[in-house]
């Protein structure tokens, strides 16, 4: 830290600030005012978000534009990397998965994770435990829990399987992760069985925030369950829900480590999203310069996205 | 008549929906931890009860203590998840406390700034990082990932602690800085003592997020014995014949043990960082 302890000992008031100016330069007293202790304290942090986020963005743009095979000097290709996407059928492919993938997951994890919250905001014994479990999900590294679901959809011995054969629901078992459908279903399935949790705790707490006052004046005027849930509690809930949402949306978009452990894109790119691919052009096929025109694409898709939502809801 | 009607409602309304919220939630672990405890004569038995285990067997934990290099993988991932929490804890405060706490010019366009930060996905930076960090000549350390977690890390923390600064009253500050004390000396021994609980928050967050990351230490960590977990587990105990199930659910086990471990500890303090910022996930 860039701030000397032993300025303690001959510290002064604040309020000195304007005196100090007339007379002879003390450094002690010159980091008593506001603006420049504050930017001794913030100079450290942003040096360090501009060397290890900015600079990499900056980068990652003028790499969008050259050519970059690994290992060889760039060439300037103005447009001609997004250009080759736009002709990459694989491309759109995985274009079209993120948007299934963010869609569908985000729908299962609002509705499942309200439905969660509803229930929880109840009064039983060992809430605290249960949240606590139930959000377990959340907690584990999402690798470790991903390569447990590969083992649950696995074809010959996994769970689900065993499951449908040992109640001779069928004769042999659908491979999971090897039917296009299936694949995406799946992919689906694990990252709402991740997310969840973190809907229904959140949206739990917004619950909490709710006064009982409002629910008891709805119920004497005469609303039922349902009205007082749909004109009550949904209302004040929503500003909950659309942060949450919205921060779901951003992380489900830009999801990586689910899709690249569980299925690796496959079967034939089926679930192949925008990051992944990005990840298999420039690490799999060595192109720097494509790659990072690939994982820059997700930009304005996200922006488009994000700036529906907000119309949606000014409009609401 | 009336009990009886709310106990059957209570039923429908609670406690079948809770059931099924902990049948979803909970049965992977199951299946993880009576996979890990079964022999491989019995997990590969088709006739077996799936969820049931005969004849409970250490064995792919042994196996996997003996024959791969999980023990250092653990190691690596509790270092490097420890060192970048703390980096990610410090600059946070510098970030946070000025914010939260001070007047001066550039302070609104800097916290939207932390915001954006804080949005931009890990996703979106790796190729350039990858490339930052072989001319760096970083590539294949664990330093790598040290400096790279708390990009992540960095403007939640900042987020987080921002609310908590911002609860304590500013007379706290002026009635220190009145009896003489330095703006270093009201912060650190005024301010931050009351914010204990951001603290504890912020941190519990960062390490669990800072255990679960993947990418990063895919890109950068390529020998062995500089592994974290998860990209051990990925790289070396995923292998071409099918009989791995038991060591790598072992490993699953033994490997979110650590992260559940600390959270069952902190739960309240991390339910706290979670509604509070509403996070990455």
């Amino acid at each position: 830290m860039s701030v000397n302890p032993a300025l303690e000992a001959a510290a002064r008031p604040a309020a000195a600030a304007g005196v100090v100016t007339r007379r002879p330069f003390r450094p002690r007293e010159w980091l008593e005012r506001e603006a420049v202790f504050s930017w001794v304290m913030l100079t450290p942090p942003l040096l360090f978000l501009l060397a290890f986020l900015g600079y990499p963005f900056c980068y990652g743009v003028y790499l969008s534009f050259v050519s970059r095979p690994v290992a060889e000097p760039a060439t300037f290709v103005g447009l001609g990397n997004f250009g080759n996407l736009w002709h990459d059928p694989i491309f759109w492919q995985a274009v079209w998965n993120t948007f299934r993938f963010t869609g569908a997951a985000t729908i299962f994890k609002l509705v499942g994770g309200l439905g969660m919250a509803l229930v929880m905001h109840q009064n039983f014994r060992m809430k605290g435990i249960t949240r606590a479990l139930l959000l377990l999900p959340f907690i584990v590294p999402t690798v470790l829990s991903t390569v447990a679901w590969q083992w649950i959809l696995d074809p010959g011995m996994g769970l689900f399987n065993r499951l449908l054969m040992y109640f001779d629901l069928v004769k042999q078992g659908p491979s999971w992760l090897g039917n296009p459908t299936l694949a995406m279903l799946s992919v689906i399935l694990v990252n709402t069985w991740r997310g969840l949790p973190f809907f229904g705790i959140t949206i739990l707490a917004g619950l909490q925030t709710i006064p009982g006052e409002l629910l008891e004046s709805a119920t004497i005027d005469g609303a039922g369950t349902w009205q007082r849930f749909r004109h009550v509690t949904l209302p004040l809930l929503m500003p909950v829900i659309f942060i949450v949402t919205t921060f779901s949306i951003i992380f489900t978009f830009f999801d990586f480590q689910l899709v690249y452990v569980l299925t690796g894109g496959g079967p034939a790119n089926a679930t192949h999203l925008m990051a992944t691919y990005a990840y298999a052009i420039s690490m799999g096929g060595g192109q720097m310069g494509l790659g990072s025109a690939a994982a820059l694409a997700m930009v304005p898709v996200l922006g488009l996205i994000l700036l529906a939502m907000t119309w949606y809801v000014r409009k609401a | 008549m009336v009990g009886e009607l709310t106990w059957s409602r209570r039923v429908v309304g609670l406690w079948i929906p809770l059931a099924a919220l902990f049948v979803f939630a909970l049965f992977p672990f199951v299946w993880m931890a009576a996979t890990s405890l079964k022999t491989n004569a019995e997990l590969y038995d088709p006739t077996s009860n799936p969820l049931w285990i005969r004849q409970p067997s250490l064995e792919h934990y042994i196996g996997l203590l003996k024959e791969s290099n999980f023990i250092v993988w653990v190691g690596n991932t509790m270092l490097v998840a420890v060192v970048s929490t703390l980096i990610s804890l410090l600059l946070g405060l510098m970030l946070a406390y000025p914010l939260a706490r001070m007047r001066f010019p550039g302070a609104a366009l800097l916290a939207i700034t932390v915001a954006v930060c804080y949005l931009v996905p890990q996703t979106l930076l790796f190729v350039p990082m990858a490339d930052l960090i072989n001319r760096m000549n970083l590539g294949d350390t664990l330093s790598a990932v040290m400096l790279t977690y708390p990009t992540l890390l960095v403007p939640f923390c900042a987020w987080l602690l921002m609310g908590y600064f911002k609860t304590v009253p500013k007379e706290l500050e002026e009635a220190a800085l009145i009896d003489g004390a330095s703006r270093w000396r009201a912060m650190t021994q005024v301010i931050l003592p009351l914010c204990t609980p951001g603290f504890l928050s912020a941190g519990i967050f960062a390490f669990t997020l800072a255990q679960n990351e993947f990418l990063y230490a895919l890109l950068f960590l390529n020998t062995s014995t500089i592994r974290t977990v998860p990209v051990g587990i990925t790289g070396e105990l995923i292998r071409g014949d099918a009989f791995y199930w038991g060591q790598l659910m072992a490993a699953a086990m033994l490997g979110s043990l650590p992260v559940a471990l600390i959270y069952s500890f902190f739960v309240r303090y991390y339910v706290a960082g979670l509604t509070a910022g509403s996070v990455k996930g």
